[in-house]
C-alpha cells in the first residue's frame, strides 16, 4: 500500500520536474513545479515528517511559487520569446552532465543505504512537540538567524523592485500591468 | 488495516456527502432568501413551498447554458481554474472531528478522517493553494479585467493568510497541539476559546472573510470594479463551479472557526458517547456551522464593500500586528499559568 | 498513525537524486530567467528530499529542522531574485538570459 503511494507519487515528481525544465511557456512550468512540490510533501510524509510535508505545500507551494506567477504576470511574459530553447549545443551538455551525475551518484547512494534499515517509525520521531524541542532548543541561534535572513531579504526586495525615485519618462512602458501596481 | 480503510471511506463518504450535496443548493437558497428578507422583498418563492426548488431550476439552467469560451485564452488553464477552485476546499474536511471516539466491534474509531497529528496544518496547506485557482483563471482569460482581478483576488488571499495563520496558532497554544480532538477536547473540560482569545477570534472572523472573497472583501469578483474579475470569462457551469468552491471554502472555515473558537462538536454539559453522540455530535457541529454561514450572508448585506488600498491596509498594518499581538498575550498568558489545565 | 516501513529509504534518496540531476539540466539548458530559477527550486526541493530521508536513516531530527532552514533560505532567495529580476525588466525589456549580456568580455 505504502509502495504504490511511493510509486505513483515519485512518477509524478519526476514527471511534472521533466515538464518544469522542458516546457516553453514558464507559467506552465511554473504549474509543474505545484504538482513536483506537492509530491515531495508526500515523499515527506511516507519518510515520517508530515510537519515538513505540510509546511512545504503551505510556505513552497502556497507562497513561494505564488509569488512567481505574480512576477510572471506582472511581467507579461510571453512564449514567443523563447522558441528555441538554448542551442543544441548546450543542451547535450547539460543532458551529458546530468547523466553523468545520476551515472555516478545513483548507484554510489543506492549502494551505500540499501542494506540499512530504518526501523520503525516511532510516535517521538514524528511527533511536532519534539521538533520544536529541537528547533527552538538546539537550533534556537540558527533560527534566529535565518530570521534575520528573511527580514534583510524582504528589504532587499523592496528596495530593488520599486520603481527608481525619479523615473524618466519612456522607461517603463505602458503595456505592462507593472506600471499600475507600484506602491 | 482493512478497517481501518473501511472506517475512513465511511467518514470520507459521510463528510462530502455533506458537503457536495448539502452545502451548496442550502446556501443558495438561504442567501437568496436571507438577503431578501433583509431587503424587505420577498425573494425566490415561486417554485416549491418558500421557494426551495429554485435550487434546483437554477442548476438546470446553468446546465443548458452555452459554454462559451474566450478567444485566445490559455485552453488548459483555462479549463482547470474551476477544478483548482473546488478540489483544495472540498479535501480539507479531513482534519475536523465531528463527534466523540466510537466503539466498533472492540475497535475505537476516532469520528476524524485524518488522524494524523499536523491536523491544522494540513488545513492551512491546502487552502492556501486555493489562490491557484484565482490566478490561472484571472491569466488564462486573455482578459485586462480578469488579469487584474486575478492578481487583486490573489494579493487579498495571501495577505490575509498571514493573519490567519498566526490567528490560528494562537488559538492553539493553550491546547498544546495541532491535532484538532485535543483542541475540542480542551474546550470541552475547560472554556471556548473565543472568551480568552477575543481578538484572536476577531482576527480570524474578518481574515476568513477575505479569505472568501466575501463582501465587505470581495473587490475581486465585484460587478462596479471589474465586471466580475477573475470569473468574467467563465460561463454556465464553469462559473457554477467557482460559486460552488466559494461556498465550499466558506463552509470549512467556518467549521474550523467553530473546531478552534466555539467547542466544535461539543455542547457544555453535555458528555454523550457511543452512536447517540456521534450523530449529536454531527448535529451540533453542523449547526454551528449552520450559523456561520448566516453571519456570512448576514454582514454580506449589510456593509460596503472595502477599496483595494483599504482593504490590504487593513490586512497588513491592523490584522497581521493584532494576531501577533493576541500571539504574544497568550503566550504571555499560558507561561503565567492563567491558562486553566495547561502545565 | 501506523506506518510500516516497507519502502526503503534508499529509493526516496535515489529519487532525489533524479530530482536534482533534472534540476541541474534544466538550470544549465534554460534561456528564461524564470526558467532557471525554477530548476534552482527543483534542485533545492531535491535537497530537501535527501536530507529528510538521511534524518529518517539515522533516526535524527536535525535533517528535519534542516529542511526548514532551506526552506527559509529558499524563500528569502526567491524574493530577492525576483526583484532582481522586475529591475532588470523595466531596464532592458527582457528576461532572456542570452541577451542579458551587458558584462560579457
Amino acid at each position: 500500500m505504502e509502495t504504490a503511494i511511493f510509486l505513483i507519487f515519485a512518477a509524478l515528481a519526476l514527471g511534472s520536474a521533466m515538464v518544469v525544465v522542458t516546457h516553453k511557456s514558464p507559467v506552465y512550468a511554473t504549474m509543474s513545479l505545484v504538482l513536483t512540490l506537492f509530491s515531495t510533501a508526500v515523499m515527506f510524509v511516507l519518510l515520517g515528517a508530515p510537519f515538513i510535508g505540510a509546511l512545504q505545500v503551505l510556505v513552497y507551494a502556497g507562497a513561494i511559487v505564488v509569488l512567481f506567477l505574480f512576477v510572471l504576470m506582472l511581467l507579461n511574459i510571453s512564449k514567443e520569446e523563447h522558441q528555441q530553447e538554448g542551442q543544441t549545443v548546450h543542451r547535450w551538455v547539460a543532458l551529458l552532465g546530468a547523466g553523468a551525475f545520476i551515472g555516478l551518484v545513483v548507484p554510489l547512494i543506492y549502494r551505500a543505504t540499501q542494506s540499512r534499515n530504518a526501523g520503525a517509525l516511532t510516535e517521538e520521531f514524528v511527533s511536532i512537540r519534539e521538533f520544536a524541542r529541537d528547533l527552538f532548543g538546539r537550533y534556537l541561534l540558527q533560527f534566529e538567524i535565518v530570521g534575520l535572513l528573511l527580514l534583510v531579504a524582504v528589504v532587499a526586495a523592496t528596495v530593488v523592485a520599486r520603481k527608481p525615485p525619479a523615473a524618466p519618462s519612456g522607461v517603463a512602458g505602458a503595456d505592462s500591468p507593472i506600471s499600475e501596481v507600484e506602491p | 488495516m482493512q478497517f481501518e480503510l473501511l472506517a475512513t471511506a465511511a467518514k470520507m463518504a459521510l463528510m462530502l456527502g455533506i458537503f457536495i450535496l448539502g452545502v451548496a443548493p442550502i446556501m443558495l437558497w438561504v442567501e437568496r432568501r436571507m438577503s431578501a428578507f433583509m431587503q424587505d422583498r420577498p425573494g425566490p418563492n415561486r417554485l416549491g413551498p418558500l421557494g426551495l426548488v429554485q435550487g434546483v431550476a437554477d442548476a438546470v439552467k446553468f446546465m443548458f447554458k452555452e459554454d462559451v469560451t474566450p478567444a485566445g485564452a490559455d485552453k488548459p488553464l483555462y479549463l482547470m481554474a474551476p477544478a483548482l477552485a473546488l478540489i483544495p476546499a472540498l479535501s480539507t474536511y479531513v482534519v475536523i472531528p465531528f463527534g466523540p471516539d466510537l466503539t466498533v466491534s472492540g475497535k475505537t474509531v476516532p469520528l476524524i478522517v485524518s488522524t494524523g497529528g499536523a491536523g491544522v496544518l494540513i488545513f492551512l496547506a491546502l487552502s492556501s493553494l486555493g489562490v491557484y485557482s484565482l490566478i490561472t483563471a484571472g491569466y488564462a482569460s486573455n482578459n485586462k479585467f480578469s488579469l487584474l482581478g486575478g492578481i487583486r483576488a490573489s494579493a487579498q488571499l495571501i495577505s490575509y493568510e498571514l493573519a490567519l495563520t498566526v490567528a490560528v496558532l494562537a488559538a492553539l497554544i493553550p491546547a498544546g497541539s495541532f491535532y484538532l480532538p485535543d483542541v475540542v477536547s480542551y474546550q470541552q473540560k475547560h472554556v471556548w476559546m473565543f472568551i480568552p482569545q477575543a481578538i484572536g477570534f476577531l482576527v480570524f472572523l474578518v481574515a476568513m472573510f477575505a479569505e472568501t472573497n466575501r463582501l465587505p472583501f470581495d473587490l475581486p469578483e465585484a460587478e462596479s470594479e471589474l465586471i466580475a474579475g477573475f470569473h468574467t470569462e467563465y460561463g454556465a457551469m464553469r462559473f457554477a463551479t467557482f460559486f460552488m468552491g466559494e461556498y465550499i471554502s466558506m463552509t470549512a472555515l467556518s467549521m474550523l472557526a467553530v473546531t478552534l473558537y466555539f467547542g466544535g462538536w461539543t455542547l457544555p454539559w453535555v458528555h454523550l458517547t457511543g452512536w447517540l453522540g456521534a450523530i449529536v455530535g454531527l448535529t451540533v457541529l453542523l449547526g454551528k456551522v449552520a450559523l456561520f454561514m448566516l453571519f456570512y450572508v448576514w454582514v454580506r448585506w449589510t456593509f460596503p464593500r472595502f477599496r483595494y488600498d483599504q482593504l490590504m491596509r487593513l490586512g497588513w498594518k491592523v490584522l497581521l500586528p493584532l494576531a501577533i499581538l493576541n500571539l504574544l498575550l497568550v503566550a504571555i498568558a499560558t507561561l503565567a499559568g492563567w491558562f486553566p489545565g495547561v502545565g | 498513525m501506523s506506518l510500516p516501513h516497507s519502502v526503503p529509504v534508499s529509493w526516496f534518496l535515489v529519487l532525489a537524486a533524479l530530482l536534482f540531476a533534472i534540476g541541474v539540466a534544466g538550470a544549465l539548458t534554460r534561456r528564461n530567467g524564470i526558467g532557471i530559477f525554477l530548476s534552482i527550486e527543483l534542485m533545492l526541493n531535491a535537497v530537501n528530499v535527501e536530507l529528510v530521508g538521511y534524518s529518517r536513516l539515522l533516526g535524527e531530527r536535525t535533517g528535519q529542522v534542516m529542511v526548514l532552514f532551506v526552506m527559509a533560505v529558499a524563500a528569502a532567495e526567491a524574493a530577492v531574485g525576483l526583484g532582481l529580476f522586475i529591475a532588470v525588466y523595466r531596464q532592458r525589456r527582457t528576461i532572456d538570459v542570452n541577451r542579458l549580456n551587458l558584462m560579457r568580455w
